[in-house]
């Protein structure tokens, strides 16, 4: 076969390209041969189809995404924002950290163990690359339901891929979610977070500036796995029959890039880079045109240098292919000698693959013919615009109107009692330890708090205890009901998870997973979504640092739950001070903090109870929850309170059955007079907590809260060795643990 | 004056900043030590930490075991130096013939991480002498390999040696046999285990526990008092 070079496209400009196969659509073909004015080049033609993929372009959601540098809030933190590989907040003591959450859910449903992987060590590199060391990993799963048979499949291996690929580099998992429910059962969402620290004068940008300077590749040999991922698997619609896809997914080798990570930060250390930049999805094609269009635009690459682990590969292959654990630096000449030197040490490969000119194009060659010759925002930053159609659908009215709260309640004290046990052993609510035991949350030996507390949190600086904390919640059920107020309540409950640990939030990543774009219906859920969640951030403080969006989780003509996920990101001056789940204090008093109300549509009761979705999902009030988390940091500060636990699915009832659990000491609860007992057990009214207070605090604590306007009512007492909600019922704790701790490894052990 | 103790990075080993922090809090001199690097740095003990050196390719260990700097280990700890072999380093040791028996996958073939209760089994070792034989400790376990097999005669031999240095108490979390958690070898210098003394040296982290500082107490006083 002839080489497809750029002379060789000049001269037969009518030959057949496969764009429709590698998923362009006519269009875009056509505007490819605008730009260049001549066909592309099959070199040139696979770089677009990655780049303009969905994945990479963000085409369809880029008109929704810009509210998020609108509405920006007042925020002194904000280093670096979006639009880098991962957004920077400043933590003080001359710290930053840099954090994000990724999706890597179609991979992950067509080969779990190395999709997930795949997943942890994308999301790794990209906080690598903003030049912070990687400190800690978070995990927010879904899968269809429980019990069924391919949910049997997908978990252990998804599991099994983030434990075997995260425990490997060393990085506590510190925090996440696993949600199960059908609507998600052809396309589970895998998404990973990483939080990275450095000092402010160590952030990294992914540019190539200063004509002359080299093009480093470094890292794995580029293989065969992985070719198309961005454009094939993230971007379409999966079809219940069709060819199997697996060759698009890559293959992870989780030493290796544990090796990348300590190689990087030695040359961050010795100042030896002037731009950076990881290899994930779309591999060079994306380093190479990302590099070169924010820096000066030039820049010239031999494609012929690049290591193989597959001589066979075609230029091509090599340009789309999305082989792990590769990054490409931006080094000056004279300092090239020493990056190869700690490369070596670190027995990583290295190649200089080519260097920055002062031209504006991006141009490569094969065995010295050039094969690409485009100017390179034209492939990174300037892809198609979509404005898709977008209407509230059809159906919303009815399913809003289709009231949760009026299904049938338990009639007695023994159904109340039987129903509690249900919940809390449903699940969604049962306890995740099979899953979470799967991960090393030890390793660094900075761990404060992980799963299942309401917040991850490490420690960052030895001496003066500084630390940072994240929480990443996400109601698919909320979202559906209504998703602008969905998103909002996915934002608060982090923010509260966040608050409840001790820490101060920051700022938010978000991983927005949604169905087809091409669906109008979906395009409104994602539209209303991100504008709530713009909303949310803007009244709160906590701006949108960065994050991903997924789209096409959906199978034939059903799309998932929208589910947009939020991160939040704390910091915390002194993480002695962090405030656990557990009741750990015999006649400590427990205070519920917050409203209650009768809101039980999109809940966990209305879900395990009737199987239902309907109504409206509870009210947000997001000056009451900025309220809340100002009592609960100043709480824990000033050691007012020993434990505290958000209140969010499942109610009150999970959350005190969770905090007695974990400390092993039991509770009497008295119900509130102006409340019902089912209510006040099940009801997921939002802008709550709940609350272990020393007898010695009491007056003090209810003093800054009756002072600061916040509804503050004590329900009961640490004490014994069951839950007593009195007047209805008690159960022995044993009884409780085995209900929330056998579910999961009966069915995935 | 005090003791300087080394910590080896191999490629893939993830707890050695673990391992240099719970020197120092134990108030050793901690000292890196590099896998390429057959000089020792003059250092009275070494820790071999844990993670996955070498990917734990082939066989957890097994790679470990020929590097440059494990060549000058295991001469000098034939010849008496104590080192400490935490989880791979526990592999490392089985591997290099330090220590007998070796390690399999879990029985239940999953990646474990829990807090794991251990009955000390004996203080007749460099790194056990500030606990009593027979008490009970809690300390992180994390692995996927800590399926600790011997054949029968060298598990007997053991145990009628006292060399059993630490077993598993009310879970034997991956199928050792005899719950055994940590070997000695017989001089009582080289000492392995599964689970993780360098993640419970402070209470603010990990599971809050300092049950595993008295590793680094008794080899440094040991070392103090030479």
């Amino acid at each position: 076969m002839t080489l497809d070079t750029v002379k060789h496209a000049s001269e037969t400009p009518e030959a057949e390209q496969p764009w429709k196969e590698l998923g362009l659509k006519e269009d875009e073909y056509a505007r490819i041969r605008e730009i260049l004015g001549r066909r592309p080049t099959g070199a040139e033609l696979a770089m677009y189809s990655v780049m303009w993929s969905e994945h990479c372009s963000y085409k369809s959601s880029k008109v929704h995404l810009k509210q998020f540098g609108e509405k920006v809030p007042v925020n002194d933190a904000m280093l670096v924002g979006i639009g880098e590989n991962a957004g920077v907040v400043d933590v003080g003591q001359g710290y930053a950290v840099t954090f994000k959450v990724e999706s890597h859910n179609h991979p992950s449903y067509i080969e779990p163990y190395q999709g997930a992987a795949t997943g942890v060590g994308g999301i790794v590199r990209d906080i690598l690359a903003m030049g912070a060391r990687p400190v800690a990993v978070v995990d927010p799963l879904r899968f269809g339901a429980a019990d069924h048979p391919d949910t049997r499949r997908v978990l252990p291996g998804v599991v099994a891929g983030i434990g075997g690929y995260g425990n490997c580099l060393g990085l506590p998992n510190i925090g996440g979610e696993v949600v199960f429910d059908a609507c998600y059962q052809g396309n589970p969402l895998v998404n990973a977070g990483c939080i990275g620290v450095m000092k402010h004068e160590d952030i990294h940008l992914a540019k190539a500036s200063g004509p002359g300077n080299k093009v480093i590749l470094y890292g794995a040999r580029t293989g065969g796995d992985g070719i198309g991922g961005v454009s094939v698997l993230a971007s379409e619609t999966f079809e219940s029959t069709g060819p199997a896809k697996r060759p698009a997914v890559q293959v992870g080798d989780p030493f290796q890039e544990k090796l990348l990570i300590e190689c990087t930060l030695e040359i961050f250390r010795e100042q030896l880079v002037a731009g950076i930049q990881d290899l994930g999805g779309a591999g060079l094609s994306c380093a190479t045109s990302e590099l070169a269009s924010a820096g000066s635009g030039g820049m010239r690459v031999e494609l012929d240098t690049v290591p193989l682990r597959d001589s066979s590969l075609s230029p091509e292959e090599i340009l789309m292919s999305e082989s792990q654990e590769r990054m490409c630096a931006i080094v000056e000449p004279d300092k090239v000698d020493r990056f190869l030197e700690i490369c070596e040490k670190w027995d990583v490969i290295a190649t200089v693959i080519g260097e920055v000119t002062d031209g504006s194009q991006l141009e490569i060659f094969w065995h010295g013919e050039q094969i690409v010759d485009v100017p390179p925002r034209t492939v990174a930053h300037e892809g198609p615009v979509y404005n898709r159609p977008y209407a509230r659908p059809a159906w919303q009215d009815a399913l809003q109107a289709d009231d949760a709260n009026k299904l049938a309640r338990p009639a007695d004290a023994a159904e109340l009692r039987e129903q509690v046990l249900k919940l809390v052993s449903s699940p969604n609510q049962a306890s995740k330890s099979w899953i979470t035991d799967q991960y090393d949350r030890f390793v660094q030996g900075n761990t404060v708090l992980a799963m299942p507390e309401d917040a991850g949190m490490v420690r960052i600086d030895e001496k003066t205890n500084l630390g940072v904390a994240m929480a990443t919640d996400g109601n698919g059920r909320y979202a559906k009901l209504d998703p602008y107020t969905g998103a909002q309540l996915a934002l608060a409950e982090s923010y509260r998870n966040v608050a409840a640990s001790g820490a101060k939030p920051l700022a938010i990543s978000d991983c927005l997973n949604f169905g087809s774009p091409e669906d109008p219906d979906v395009m409104w859920q994602f539209a209303e979504a991100t504008r709530g969640l713009a909303d949310g951030c803007l009244q709160l403080g906590t701006p949108v640092t960065g994050g991903n969006v997924s789209l096409y989780n959906q199978t034939g003509e059903t799309a998932i739950h929208p589910t947009p996920v939020v991160a939040v990101l704390g910091v915390i001056d002194d993480v002695t001070r962090r405030t656990p789940v557990a009741f750990a204090e015999e006649g400590q008093l427990l205070y519920l903090l917050g409203d209650t109300h009768e809101e039980l549509g999109g809940s966990a009761w209305s879900q395990v109870i009737h199987d239902h979705l309907g109504g409206m999902p509870p009210k947000v009030d997001l000056e009451r929850e900025k309220l809340l988390a100002e009592i609960l940091i100043s709480a824990s500060r000033d050691g007012m309170i020993d434990a505290a636990h958000d209140l969010s699915d499942g109610g009150l009832i999970q959350a005190v059955t969770e905090s007695c659990l974990r400390g092993g000491k039991g509770a009497r609860l008295v119900v509130p007079d102006a409340l019902d007992s089912f209510v006040f057990l099940f009801s997921e009214s939002a802008g709550r907590a709940v609350v272990s207070v020393p007898r010695s605090e009491e007056l003090r604590f209810t003093d800054m809260c009756g002072a600061r306007g916040l509804p503050v009512t004590r329900i009961g007492v640490v004490d014994g060795d069951e839950i007593e909600v009195q007047g209805e019922f008690s159960i022995p704790l044993s009884e409780l643990r085995t209900a929330h701790e056998k579910t999961l490894p009966g069915l995935f052990a | 004056m005090t003791a300087r103790i080394g910590v080896v990075t191999f490629p893939g080993t993830l707890d050695d900043q673990d391992s240099l922090r719970a020197v120092r809090t134990a108030g050793a001199e901690p000292v890196s030590l590099w896998h390429r690097d057959k000089d020792l740095k003059q250092v009275d003990a070494v820790v071999l930490a844990g993670g996955f050196s070498y990917g734990d390719y082939l066989r957890a260990g097994a790679i470990a075991r020929f590097s440059p700097v494990m060549e000058t280990i295991i001469e000098q700890a034939k010849a008496g130096l104590p080192v400490l072999g935490i989880c791979n380093g526990f592999q490392i040791l089985t591997e290099a013939h330090l220590l007998p028996g070796g390690m399999l996958q879990n029985n239940h073939l999953h990646f474990i991480c829990r807090e794991q209760k251990l009955r000390v089994e004996t203080s007749g070792t460099a790194w056990t002498a500030d606990y009593t034989a027979g008490q009970e400790i809690r300390i992180p376990l994390k692995n996927m390999d800590g399926r600790y097999v011997a054949d029968e005669r060298t598990l007997d031999e053991l145990e009628a040696e006292g060399r059993v240095a630490f077993r598993y108490l009310d879970v034997n979390p991956n199928g050792s046999l005899r719950d055994i958690a940590g070997i000695t070898n017989a001089a009582g210098n080289v000492v392995g285990l599964m689970p993780h003394p360098e993640h419970a040296v402070e209470p603010l982290v990990g599971t809050g526990r300092t049950d595993g500082l008295g590793f680094f107490t008794s080899i440094l006083k040991k070392l103090v008092n030479a």
